[in-house]
C-alpha cells in the first residue's frame, strides 16, 4: 500500500490492520539473543523476566514521532507496571507477529490505541491467573498494582517476576473479554515521557542507520543521472578504481522507469554508477573521477518554469474534466455582492531529513540481512525479493532509527541498492547517499495551481466557490501525492461549488509529505477564505466559524467532517491568542487565523507577525488549537510533534523551493535549499482541546495550518496577499 | 598514511590519505559514530566536534590538519562539566525528535556556555544559527540551554 492509498483508505485501513493485528499479536515470539534471556514470553509484545524487568516490543520503525515511546506505554499502562521497569525492544520487520509496521499517515495512535492496550491487558490478566492458581483462588478476587498481583482479602502478594514462569501454562484470554482501565487511574498514558531513548540520543550512541556497523563491512556510494531515470552512457571505471581503498566499481543497469514509482511501494532499481571501497569518504574520491556520461531521457525538457507557463494557460481555459458540480456557481457569482478571483501556485519540495538516505545489507548463501533507517519495511523487503529474484522469507530487514522519516523512507529505492551492491561486493555493504544525491533524487512534494473565484452574498455568507485545479497527472490520474479530494473544504459547505480540474504529464518523481495533499492544500483554500473575509469586511476568525455553518457534522464516514470539533478549536485559538484584541498591533504587524482537518485532527493556528519595510518576515508567535480526541498519549512527545509541524510548515512557506531546468534538479544541498533556523523560530503555545473522541495522531495535522495562518497574518499586516510559495522579501516590500 | 589524533583524551591512530575530512576519520576509521553527517559543506553542523574547545565542522577539517589538537566528540561529553549538564537539560526536557542533529546541537550549546555563562537570546541565536534541526525542535533546544544555564527557560 502507497502513502498516498493510506490516504485515501484510512478507515479501511484502520479496520482491516486492527482486525488483523489483534488475532495476530498474542503469537509468542521468543526473540534470539534477546537481553533478557530466561524472560517468559506472555505474548509477542511483552515478556517478564524472573527479577521483574519488563520487556515490551516497539512494533514500529521510530523516525522521531516517538512511536518507540508511546505505543509501548498504552501496553505498560493496561499490563499495570512501573515505566522505570520497561525496556523497550525494536522490532524487526515481521508482519506475521506484528500486522503491518509502518510510519505514515499519523495512524499509529488510532491504530493501536484499543489493540495494544489489550495486548497489555491480557498480559496482566495471565499473571492474575497464575496467581490465582497458586493461591487457589477465583482470579477475580486478585487485583495488582504495578509489577505486584495481590489478593486483599488473604494478604497475599506475588510479583511480576516471580509468576512469569508459571504463565505459560494459563492459557490466553480472549483480547475483547478484558476490561480495560478508567482512564482516570492512568499512570502512564497521559504523562509527559521522555522518548526511550533520550540517554542514547544525547551521548551519540550508535542508534541510526547510518551508525551500523558489521564485521568486513566496506562502503558504497551510488551515482545516479541528474535526470532522474536516465541509464549511464560511459563511466570511468577504471579510474575509480585506481583510488586507494577503492575495491570495486561497476555499473548497474537497473529499471529506468522505477524512478517515477519512486514514492510507491513498487519502483525498483534506478541506474547507475555503484563504488564500493574501504571507507565511504575513498568511495566518494573513486566516483568523482567516473567521469559520468548519461543517455538521453524523455524528460530531458522539462522545467519548472514552462509547466508555469503551461498552467496558467490551461487556467485560463476550459477544464479536462470537473470533479464535483453542486448548486449554479455561474449563476451565484452573478448575484454575489462581492466576487474575488485569484490565481494560487506552491512549488516542488523536498524532505530532507537530515540523515541522507542509506541502509546496510549483507548477502551470504541466498540470504539477504538488512540494516534500514526506513519508514514501511515490508515493501522494501518485497522490492528486493523482486529486484533480486530471491525468497522474501530469505530476507529479514532490522529497522534501525530514522534520522528524520516525513514520509521519505516510505520508499525503498536504497534499500535496493544497498542489496544489490551487496550481492556484487561480496561483503556487508554500508550505501550512504550524499547529501546531494539525496535532495536531487528525491520524490518531491509536487507543485500545484489553483485558480480560484468566488463571491459573497450582501450579508457577508459565501455562495459561490470555484476551483480550477491544474495539477500534474495523466487523463483522470494524478500523479502521486498531487491529488485533490472532491470534499476538500470547502465543498459542501458552499452551496454552489464547483471544482475543475486539469492535469498535466510529469516525468519528475513525486510522493507524500508530511501532510501529504493537505500541506498545500490548505494554504490555498485557506488563503482564499481569509481574501473572501476580508472582501465580505468580516473578522476572518469569525468568518471562519460562519462558513462552518449550523450542523455538527458534515456527510457520511470515512468522509466526514465535524464542524463543530473545528468551531471549537477556531473559539478556543481565538481566546489564546488575544485575537480580538489584534486591532491594537502596531504599524508593520498582524495576525493571520487558518484550520485544517487532516490525519483525523482538528487543528486552528493564529500567527503573528511582523513585516519590515524591506519585505522581511518574522514570526513572533503561532498560537494552536487541537482537538485529537480524548486522550493525549504521550503529552512531551505530542507537544514537540504540534510545534515541529508548525516550524515544519513555516520553513516550508518561507524557504522551500525545487526547480528543475533540463530535466535536472537545481538545488543540491542546505545552501541552495534552506531550512528554518533556531534564529527564526517563534514561540509555538499549544492547546489540547479535549473531546470525547478516541485519539487519533499527531505527526502530521499541525502542519498544514500553519502556512496559510503565516500568509493570511501577512496580509493582515501589510495589506499584501501571498498567492505563491515560498514567501518572498521582494513581494513584501513596502 | 598513518595519523594519530588526540580524541577524547585518547591517543588514537587511522591510516588515511590526510585530505580525509575528520568527520570520516572518526566515524569510519575510528569507529567513533556520534558525530554525523548532514551536509558535508558545513551548512548543518550535525558534524560538530570541539577542537581544543572551539566547535568546529568536523566535515570540513582535513585530518592532516588536526595536529596534536584535541578533540572532543560528544562521546566525551559526559566527562566535560559543562557538557554534562547539557545533557542533563536535553533530557529533562525530552528535547529530540529524531534526535540526529541533537549530537551537534550539543557540542554547540556546550561550547556557547563554556565561552558564555549565560547567554541571552541573540547569544543562543548566534551560536546556534549554524545547527540546523530538521524535526524543528528550536523551542526545546533554546529552552534547554536556558535550564543548563541556570536561566528561566521562557
Ligand atoms: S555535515 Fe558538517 S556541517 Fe553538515
Ligand atoms: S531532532 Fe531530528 S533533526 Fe533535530
Amino acid at each position: 500500500m502507497t502513502y498516498h492509498q493510506i490516504g485515501a483508505n484510512r478507515r479501511q485501513v484502520l479496520a482491516s490492520v486492527s482486525a488483523a493485528g489483534l488475532t495476530l499479536s498474542f503469537a509468542v515470539a521468543p526473540k534470539a539473543g534477546a537481553a533478557d534471556a530466561g524472560a517468559t514470553p506472555l505474548n509477542a509484545y511483552v515478556r517478564v523476566a524472573p527479577d521483574g524487568a519488563v520487556t515490551i516490543v516497539a512494533k514500529n520503525p521510530e523516525i522521531g514521532q516517538g512511536i518507540k515511546t508511546s505505543l509501548p506505554m498504552m501496553i505498560a499502562e493496561e499490563l499495570d507496571v512501573d515505566w522505570a521497569n520497561v525496556r523497550i525492544e525494536q522490532a524487526d520487520n515481521d508482519p506475521k507477529l506484528y500486522g503491518r509496521q509502518f510510519a505514515g499517515g499519523s495512524m499509529a495512535t488510532p491504530l493501536h490505541w484499543d489493540e495494544l492496550r489489550r495486548v497489555g491487558a491480557v498480559a496482566r490478566l495471565m499473571l492474575i491467573q497464575a496467581a490465582a492458581q497458586a493461591w487457589n483462588c477465583a482470579p477475580g478476587e486478585c487485583s495488582t498494582t504495578p509489577g505486584v498481583v495481590l489478593h486483599k482479602a488473604s494478604g497475599r502478594s506475588r510479583t511480576y517476576g516471580s509468576l512469569a514462569l508459571a504463565c505459560a501454562d494459563v492459557p490466553t484470554p480472549d483480547p475483547k473479554s478484558v476490561t480495560l482501565k478508567d482512564p482516570k487511574s492512568y499512570r502512564i498514558v497521559g504523562k509527559a515521557t521522555p522518548q526511550y531513548d533520550v540517554a542514547g540520543i544525547v551521548t551519540g550512541a550508535p542508534l541510526f542507520g547510518i551508525d551500523v556497523t558489521r564485521p568486513g563491512m566496506v562502503y558504497a556510494t551510488y551515482a545516479k543521472a541528474p535526470v532522474p531515470g536516465a541509464r549511464v552512457a560511459s563511466a570511468d571505471l577504471e579510474a575509480a578504481k585506481s583510488v586507494k581503498g577503492v575495491r570495486k566499481a561497476f555499473v548497474v543497469e537497473g529499471d529506468p522507469d522505477a524512478v517515477l514509482v519512486r514514492g510507491m511501494v513498487g519502483g525498483g532499481l534506478t541506474p547507475g554508477v555503484a563504488v564500493v571501497a574501504d571507507t565511504w569518504w575513498a568511495a566518494r574520491k573513486g566516483r568523482d573521477k567516473l567521469n559520468l556520461a548519461w543517455a538521453d531521457h524523455p524528460t530531458s525538457k522539462q522545467s519548472t518554469a514552462a509547466f508555469a507557463e503551461q498552467a496558467k494557460a490551461l487556467g485560463a481555459g476550459k477544464p479536462q474534466r470537473t470533479a464535483r458540480n453542486d448548486g449554479d456557481v455561474e449563476a451565484a457569482l452573478k448575484g454575489a455582492a462581492k466576487t474575488v478571483k485569484a490565481a494560487y501556485a506552491y512549488p516542488f519540495i523536498s524532505h530532507s531529513p537530515l540523515e541522507p538516505m542509506n541502509c546496510t545489507a549483507e548477502y551470504k548463501d541466498g540470504k539477504l540481512e538488512i540494516w534500514a533507517p526506513t519508514q514501511n519495511p515490508e515493501p522494501g523487503r518485497q522490492l528486493c525479493a523482486k529486484t533480486l529474484g530471491i525468497k522474501p522469507e530469505d530476507i529479514t530487514v532490522h529497522m534501525t532509527r530514522c534520522g528524520g522519516g516525513f514520509g521519505r523512507r516510505l520508499g525503498n529505492e536504497y534499500m535496493v541498492e544497498a542489496a544489490w551492491i551487496a550481492r556484487e561486493a561480496g561483503a556487508p555493504v554500508k550505501l550512504l547517499w550524499t547529501r546531494e544525491d539525496d535532495m536531487q533524487h528525491d520524490f518531491y512534494r509536487p507543485g500545484g495551481f489553483h485558480f480560484f473565484e468566488g463571491g459573497v452574498d450582501g450579508s457577508g455568507k459565501v455562495v459561490a466557490w470555484r476551483d480550477h485545479f491544474v495539477s500534474y497527472g495523466e487523463g483522470s490520474g494524478f500523479a502521486p501525492s498531487a491529488g485533490m479530494s472532491p470534499n476538500e473544504f470547502p465543498a459542501r459547505f458552499v452551496a454552489n461549488y464547483r471544482q475543475d480540474v486539469s492535469v498535466m504529464p510529469l516525468g519528475v518523481p513525486t510522493g507524500p509529505l508530511r501532510a501529504p495533499g493537505s500541506n498545500a492544500l490548505a494554504f490555498v483554500h485557506q488563503s482564499f477564505i481569509d481574501e473572501l473575509a476580508h472582501a465580505a469586511g468580516a473578522d476572518p476568525l469569525a468568518f471562519q466559524i460562519a462558513l462552518l455553518g449550523d450542523s455538527d457534522t458534515v456527510g457520511d464516514p470515512p468522509s466526514q467532517y465535524n464542524a463543530a470539533r473545528m468551531k471549537g478549536v477556531l473559539k478556543a485559538v481565538g481566546e489564546m491568542s488575544g485575537w480580538a484584541k489584534r486591532g491594537k498591533l502596531p504599524k508593520g504587524e498582524g495576525m493571520g487565523v487558518a484550520c485544517y482537518f487532516s490525519h483525523m485532527g482538528y487543528f486552528a493556528e493564529v500567527c503573528h507577525v511582523a513585516v519590515s519595510p524591506a519585505g522581511d518576515v518574522k514570526v513572533k508567535k503561532v498560537w494552536v488549537a487541537a482537538d485529537v480526541g480524548r486522550q493525549i498519549v504521550n503529552p512531551s512527545g505530542a507537544m514537540n510533534q504540534v510545534q515541529g509541524s508548525v516550524l515544519d510548515g513555516l520553513s516550508e512557506a518561507l524557504h522551500q523551493e525545487i526547480t528543475f531546468a533540463d530535466g535536472k534538479i537545481e538545488q543540491s544541498n542546505f545552501p541552495d535549499y534552506p531550512l528554518m533556523r533556531i534564529n527564526e523560530a517563534p514561540p509555538v503555545e499549544v492547546k489540547f482541546v479535549m473531546t470525547d473522541y478516541s485519539p487519533t495522531g499527531l505527526g502530521e495535522p499541525a502542519l498544514p495550518p500553519a502556512i496559510p495562518a503565516l500568509t493570511n497574518a501577512i496580509f493582515a499586516a501589510t495589506g499584501k496577499r501571498v498567492r505563491s510559495l515560498p514567501v518572498r522579501p521582494e513581494m513584501l516590500k513596502a | 598514511m598513518a595519523y594519530t589524533l588526540n580524541v577524547n583524551g585518547k591517543a588514537l591512530s587511522a591510516d588515511v590519505d590526510g585530505d580525509t575530512p575528520l568527520l570520516w576519520t572518526l566515524r569510519d576509521s575510528l569507529g567513533i559514530l556520534g558525530p554525523k553527517y548532514g551536509c558535508g559543506v558545513a551548512a548543518c553542523g550535525a558534524c560538530t566536534v570541539h577542537i581544543d574547545g572551539q566547535p568546529v565542522r568536523s566535515c570540513q577539517v582535513p585530518t592532516e590538519a588536526v595536529g596534536g589538537a584535541k578533540i572532543t566528540t560528544i562521546e566525551g561529553m559526559a566527562a566535560h562539566p559543562v557538557g554534562q549538564k547539557v545533557q542533563a537539560a536535553w533530557m529533562d526536557l525530552d528535547v529530540a525528535q529524531c534526535g540526529y542533529c541533537q549530537p551537534g546541537q550539543i557540542m554547540s550549546a556546550t561550547a556557547l556556555l563554556a565561552a558564555n555563562p549565560k547567554p541571552t537570546d541573540a547569544d543562543i541565536d548566534a551560536a546556534m544559527a549554524g545547527n540546523l534541526c530538521r524535526c524543528a525542535t528550536y523551542t526545546r533546544i533554546r529552552a534547554a540551554i536556558k535550564r543548563a544555564s541556570g536561566q528561566k527557560e521562557a
